[in-house]
């Protein structure tokens, strides 16, 4: 029972769901619904079981780290981070359409970590052998995750509010009839981002509690904190314009998703592109 | 000048003032100033700050004259401390202060002046409303239990008569519209947090050679270095390396602070477990070699046998037996996996440079293989390091802290939690007692509609008895 073996477990799940999410909205049948649901809760106890495994396997190498330490451990984790949020959501709200947008993006970063990322167990520098390592990437990923979830939503929102709108406001028909109505996708949008902020508030603060612990500096405009500041400013642009009139729906939607392009370039594109403390993340 | 154009002017001036407070508490200029912080920002992380522009477009290949341009205008090479950079920081802050200040006044009155009378009007705003006639009993006890019911379900409420009419008030979570507010300030406390660590703060570096100690530290960026109160002695400098690799596991110093020569305190430090005192904290962030490392090592005279011990620093010329010399030129702690190396040379009694080569510490008849007149092995070397240490004084940390602890707590309040509110009138009808429930809140709606039906459920099985 190895790690690997969970993870390829997990990947093959989060496929089958995303398919099966697929069937469920041309089939419309309640029950395929019901089975894509379950298959991503397997996916999702896999993953779980998987990087519990993988923590152990560290130990047993003598490395007492937990498994976050490399762009590979932090990609499956970003996966795990999106099926908790996307699962906790449709426990509360039951809108299972919502999986057909979520599901892609777990099976996206869980067969690229798995086909071109390096799994190799490596030991820490020292600069991350510190618990607040722990602490900073579980807040930032969870808020990730909900920003993630937010998106698939709004892309959701602009699909339908687009074909509405082209069919001059009567309701649309095939697989559109089973999303949840634009009002709900804008809340749910607006929903997911109230759980990401104040995780990525968190994951800010923690990753300054940290720099300032190690390095004596809580802030130094390097440019990973630069960029998660960004996403922040985005993501609280957002939640302002909710009360802003002319600001809620389509452009709502787009803020939301542009928060997300800003995430995930914070998440890779810094490490891939641009130098700086964080450079030894990737 | 009449009467009427001066109040004209007067209104205005009103006029044009409204306006510009308007704009300094609006909404948009809050979302206006956020994406535009957003956007601006990114210009930072792409070009590198703190560099010169000869160095980026020496590094990159990216156009000279553009960088010079960008650094003369708006200051890139240092924008996040650029004038415009912080004005619009400044224009985010009064921003924030502004529609607090608007804001405020109001939800405190709803807070600490809660309408304790559900008025008819009242009722009309609210989206969850229920009625009910109880036909037995007086109004009395209908009061008695419908304050029970709610104190039960909900929390006791406040109550208060009028002209035969009874009304109750009941809340929860009044506070959390300071959310917001806390919120807000917690970002202007953290501005004052950093103000103050830029004025009264510094961030410094110093080295210290293994065995001596320093009582100065250089500022970043400073020429003249700042005198410690204290001296901080380095004992020793030690670091280890994950087995058979170069991957540093670990570097740690063994500081000590001196005050007045006598000894105060003692820490090992290792990256991410610096020492503090006197409010300066120093951490472990580098090391290296310090001056030339010393050699010893055994030499045997093909011809002869003869074998002689000798010492040597780097880069100093030994005289050998027969009027040669070596001299070591290289040194490495870790050579690919062969441990300690050095690279050296023979002179002939001439003068003239033999080729430079390896001896390996670990592989003493190494060098044996080469066929030299010369048979050299590295016996030891001793190097002694320094140790790197990031110096930081920051008075204003702990009120950065204290404004992400409030952010914290004010967003979780402004986000999760919501004031809820419940009114109940009684009243005397010609026929029995009519009550009326009615509730708000101010965040959830949806989830406040779900406790209120079944709020409204249980007071109809209440009131009518069972």
């Amino acid at each position: 029972m190895t790690s690997s073996l969970f993870f390829n477990i997990t990947t093959a799940a989060y496929f089958i769901a995303m398919v099966v999410f697929i069937v469920y909205l041309t089939s419309k049948n309640e029950k395929v619904g019901f089975i894509a649901t379950l298959i991503s809760w397997v996916g999702f106890v896999a993953n779980t079981v998987a990087i519990g495994l993988r923590w152990q396997e560290a130990y047993a190498l003598g490395f007492q780290q937990a498994p976050l330490s490399n762009l590979y451990e932090s990609v499956v984790f970003f996966a795990w981070s999106i099926l908790l949020i996307y699962l906790l959501f449709d426990l509360k709200y039951k809108y299972r359409a919502v999986g057909a947008f979520v599901l892609p993006g777990a099976f996206a970063w869980m067969i690229w970590a798995q086909w071109s990322l390096d799994a190799t167990i490596a030991p820490l520098v020292p600069a991350l052998q510190s618990n607040w390592l722990t602490y900073h990437v579980i807040t930032c990923f969870i808020g990730y995750a909900a920003f993630a979830v937010a998106c698939g939503v709004s892309i959701m929102y602009l699909v339908k509010v687009g074909k509405e709108e082209a069919s001059s406001g009567s309701p649309v028909g095939g697989i559109l009839a089973m999303f949840p109505s634009v009002k709900v996708l804008d809340d749910l949008n607006y929903k997911a981002i109230m759980v990401g902020f104040p995780m990525l508030t968190l994951g800010i603060i923690t990753g300054a509690a940290w720099a300032n612990y190690a390095w004596g500096t809580y802030w130094s405009w390097d440019p990973k904190e630069t960029w998660s500041l960004i996403v922040w400013f985005i993501y609280a642009a957002f939640l302002h314009a909710r009360f802003t009139r002319g600001w809620v729906g389509r452009r709502a939607a787009w803020l939301s998703i542009s928060g997300f392009a800003a995430t995930i370039f914070c998440y890779l594109g810094v490490n891939l592109l641009l130098s700086g403390l964080h450079s030894y993340g990737g | 000048m009449d009467n009427k154009s001066e109040i004209q002017t007067e209104r205005a001036k009103g006029f044009v003032t409204d306006r510009i407070w308007d704009f300094f508490c609006s909404l948009k200029l809050a979302i206006g100033t956020l994406i535009l912080l957003a956007l601006t920002s990114i210009i930072g992380t792409v070009i590198e700050q703190g560099k010169t522009p000869e160095e980026m477009a020496a590094k990159h290949g990216w156009n000279l004259e553009f960088l010079n341009f960008l650094d003369k205008s708006i200051n890139a090479f240092d924008m996040y401390h650029s004038w415009w950079f912080l004005s619009l920081m400044g224009l985010f802050a009064v921003n924030l202060i502004c529609c607090s200040i608007k804001r405020f006044p109001h939800v405190w009155k709803t807070v600490n002046e809660p309408k304790l009378v559900g008025a008819e009007g009242l009722f009309r705003t609210l989206s969850n409303v229920e009625e009910v006639v109880v036909q037995k009993g007086s109004i009395d006890e209908v009061r008695d239990k419908a304050v029970a019911f709610l104190g039960g379900k909900f929390v006791a409420p406040r109550v208060t008569e009028q002209d035969g009419t009874i009304y109750l008030y009941a809340e929860k979570g009044a506070w959390s519209r300071f959310g917001v507010y806390v919120t807000h300030a917690s970002i202007l406390i953290i501005f004052i947090g950093a103000a103050i660590g830029n004025v009264w703060g510094y961030k410094a570096f110093v080295n210290i050679v293994e065995g001596s100690a320093v009582d100065q530290v250089w500022p970043r960026g400073g020429k003249e270095p700042i005198k410690l109160d204290f001296a901080v002695r380095c004992d020793n400098f030690d670091v280890e390396f994950y087995d058979g690799s170069q991957r540093p596991k670990e570097f740690s110093s063994d500081l000590v602070v001196l005050e007045n020569g006598q000894e105060v305190l003692k820490k090992k430090i290792e990256v991410n477990d610096p020492l503090t005192y006197k409010g300066i904290t120093f951490y472990q962030s580098s090391y290296g070699p310090a001056g030339d490392a010393t050699f010893r090592f055994r030499i045997r005279e093909r011809a002869t046998g003869q074998t002689i011990e000798a010492t040597a620093r780097q880069g100093e010329h030994v005289p050998l037996p027969g009027g040669a010399s070596f001299a070591v030129t290289n040194f490495a702690e870790s050579y690919d996996r062969f441990g300690p190396a050095v690279q050296m040379h023979v002179n002939t009694p001439g003068g003239r440079h033999g080729n430079p080569f390896i001896v390996l510490q670990n592989y003493p008849d190494f060098d044996a293989q080469r066929g030299g007149e010369y048979i050299f092995s590295l016996l030891g070397y001793q190097q002694r390091f320094y140790t790197g240490l990031q110096v930081a004084k920051d008075p204003g940390v702990w009120v950065v802290w204290l404004g992400c602890f409030l952010m914290v707590i004010g967003s979780c309040g402004a986000f999760f939690l919501s004031h809820r509110r419940l009114w109940v009138t009684i009243q005397p009808l010609t026929k029995g007692v009519g009550v009326k429930l009615g509730g708000s809140a101010h965040r959830n709606q949806p989830a406040f509609a779900l406790f209120f039906d079944s709020l409204r459920k249980d007071l109809n099985a209440t009131l009518s008895g069972n």
